[in-house]
């Protein structure tokens, strides 16, 4: 076999400029697909995050049928106070569980005394809410940082209304809500800071405290539309909905209601990823979609690059391979000899191509690249990173792919008759 | 026992609508040890006739042993085998693998062909290496050396599995007439000091006069063997 390598290496480095025109291909090709998978996964991970991290959390629980009805923000169908204790005490088991965040979603209107429009607002609990999502005290882009999140009395309120409604931090401003019995209530608020807009759902809504909210609505009993969950590792999140799903189908509803309904499911209860409530994940599906593509194409290069060269292998060696035949080489080891050059020609391109991405990966992480989305102060770095596993697939499938390409020719170099082979001009 | 034993062979090759008889039932035997010439204008049948001795074509029809071998009943792999085995190949343009030094051109059946282990294999082909006088030239690749030094080593590897037969395919046809007559020369050194048959064609009167054994070949019919081929046999 070491014989077979040998020479089959001295064939490829025989027609030099081919060899590295070829694994230059091939090289390209895993450069392609290995940095697109390392920054498209840095740049979906981001966008993940801030969906996650500066509105939705991982996973929210609702009331069943409130997301079907979300965008008209239903009081009948927020989760009585009996069943958020009951969720209270499943999170709280859930060692997965970072965090969660209790809220009120409300419709109100929204006025500066002089003019008014509608606002979205979230009624939170400041400490839960900024450690589920962490990145929500970083939309504040007017308005102080520091210390909680809000305070009773204060409201946070999008930059597109304070810019429409030109209201600036400090101002007092009036919401006026309708109960679930229809009655209307308003309070005062101050302006307390402007969060940037961010697209989404959720993006642009206000935020008051949970008390507030309750004051607004006048609520008799706690009641909750959402819990917002932060998980410790955003990687296990199938794993946690499957086990909170389970955790909490025992919850009943108000009127005994039995099973609670997984992304769907039987009654009282709903558990929602991040990806059911955000049209980003359509994004994201095409992201993975462009990298299953990418790889068709590299494979396509291989396959054809590889094909090329060891069918004009052959071609060009058909007196050779005459001659070898001639002296009695089985055929066997004529198609060893063939194949041998096809895999190094995967081998050589797949290391050669892994070590370049590895090191254009690792100095995109060194210079720290930064891309500025919207009006986000803070850049958003970009860490790329490959796993192993992508790693040794796609190397392995540039292989098997070089190992197939070659296989014709090499089919072909060992049925070939030796006497039509010799006399080849 | 004669070393190839042909009786009433023909080969038909089909060319295009017409069938071409190459070969028209030809009867003649070669013993071993011998130094033989197939002569003939071209389009006689001599090469036609070397194939089949070499196992790389099979006959029409007639008798044809090799070796104690009915080689006409040989498939592809059997024939391969039987051939990296007993018989030994020297063509006319050399046919030497280019990216292999002239140390491993001879090597190379001692590897792809049959398995011989290391130290056998640097014994043997340090010897033919040196009964061919190319010692100096070895880690030489082929295009650094000349046609008949190529030849040279074509000839060692011919020899290097121990064949029993060397089938040469005008060997001379490149080689300018000293270098030819050294090669030939060569060959039946070989034949003397190794044992091996060595069948060669050629269209060189020259050189045929160099056989022990001449067999005339016209239009695929061998013709009586010439007084000198019988007395070379007797």
């Amino acid at each position: 076999m070491l014989n077979i390598l040998k020479i089959a290496v001295r064939n490829l480095t025989r027609f030099g400029r081919r060899t590295l025109l070829t694994s230059s291909l091939i090289t390209l090709g895993i450069v392609g697909v290995l940095l697109f998978i390392a920054v498209s996964g840095s740049f979906k991970a981001i966008m993940i995050g801030q969906f996650t991290d500066a509105m939705l959390g991982h996973l929210e629980v609702h009331h069943k049928g409130y997301v079907a009805s979300i965008d008209s923000l239903p009081l009948n169908l927020n989760m009585q106070p009996t069943m958020v204790e009951k969720v209270d005490q499943v999170l709280k088991k859930v060692d997965a569980v970072e965090s969660y965040s209790e809220r009120i979603k409300l419709g109100a209107m929204f006025s500066n005394f002089t003019e008014t429009t509608s606002i979205r607002i979230n009624g939170v609990d400041p400490v839960k809410e900024a450690a589920t999502t962490p990145l929500l005290p970083g939309r504040i882009i007017e308005g102080s940082k520091e210390g909680a999140l809000i305070k009773p009395g204060e409201i946070l309120i999008p930059t597109v209304l304070a810019r429409g409604m030109k209201v600036k931090v400090g101002d007092t401003i009036v919401l006026v809500a309708t109960n679930r019995d229809g009655s209307v209530n308003g309070k005062t608020f101050v302006v307390r800071g402007i969060l940037e807009s961010i697209s989404g759902p959720s993006g642009k809504d206000g935020y008051i405290t949970l008390n507030d909210a309750r004051d607004l609505l006048r609520m008799k009993e706690p009641e909750i539309s959402e819990i917002a969950i932060r998980l410790k590792n955003p990687a296990k999140l199938d794993q946690v909905y499957a086990e909170l799903s389970q955790e909490l189908s025992g919850i009943a509803g108000k009127q005994g209601q039995s099973a609670m309904a997984g992304k769907g499911g039987g009654a009282a209860l709903e558990v929602h990823t991040w990806a059911d409530l955000s049209p980003f994940a359509s994004i994201v599906r095409m992201i993975d979609l462009l990298a299953v593509f990418i790889k068709v194409m590299m494979v396509s290069i291989v396959l054809i690059s590889v094909m090329n060269v060891m069918v004009m292998a052959v071609y060009e060696r058909i007196r050779e391979i005459g001659t070898i035949s001639a002296i009695g080489t089985p055929p066997g080891r004529i198609l060893s000899l063939f194949l041998t050059e096809g895999l190094l020609l995967g081998l050589g391109g797949a290391a050669l191509g892994t070590a370049i991405s590895l090191a254009v990966i690792y100095a995109l992480n060194v210079w720290k690249v930064s891309i500025h989305f919207g009006m986000q102060e803070q850049a958003i770095k970009l860490s790329p990173s490959v796993s192993a596993s992508d790693v040794v697939t796609i190397a392995a499938m540039v292989v098997i792919m070089a190992l197939l390409a070659s296989l014709q020719p090499a089919w072909k170099a060992s049925r070939m008759d030796p006497i039509t082979a010799l006399g080849h001009v | 026992m004669s070393l190839v034993f042909a009786q009433n062979l023909q080969k038909t090759y089909r060319s295009g609508e017409v069938d071409v008889l190459a070969v028209k039932g030809v009867d003649f035997t070669i013993e071993a040890k011998s130094f033989v010439a197939f002569v003939g204008p071209s389009g006689s049948g001599k090469s036609t006739l070397l194939n089949m001795i070499g196992c790389l074509d099979h006959p029409t029809s007639g008798k044809l042993t090799v070796v104690n071998t009915d080689v006409a009943t040989l498939d592809r792999r059997a024939a391969a085998e039987f051939r990296g085995k007993h018989i030994g190949f020297v063509f006319q343009d050399f046919n030497l693998i280019p990216v292999l030094t002239v140390y491993e051109n001879i090597e190379y059946p001692l590897i792809m062909v049959q398995a011989w282990p290391e130290a056998k294999r640097r014994k043997q082909v340090t010897r033919l290496l040196e009964a061919v006088g190319m010692s100096g030239q070895a880690s030489k690749r082929p295009d650094q050396i000349s046609g008949g030094q190529k030849q040279r080593v074509a000839i060692a590897r011919a020899l290097v599995t121990d064949a029993k037969l060397v089938l040469a395919d005008e060997p001379t046809a490149n080689l300018d007439h000293d270098t030819a007559y050294r090669i030939i020369g060569l060959m039946k050194t070989m034949r003397d000091e190794l044992g091996t048959t060595f069948v060669f064609s050629t269209h060189d009167p020259k050189i045929m006069g160099e056989a022990e054994v001449v067999f005339t070949l016209e239009d695929g019919r061998m013709q009586q063997p010439s007084a000198k081929a019988v007395a070379g046999h007797a």
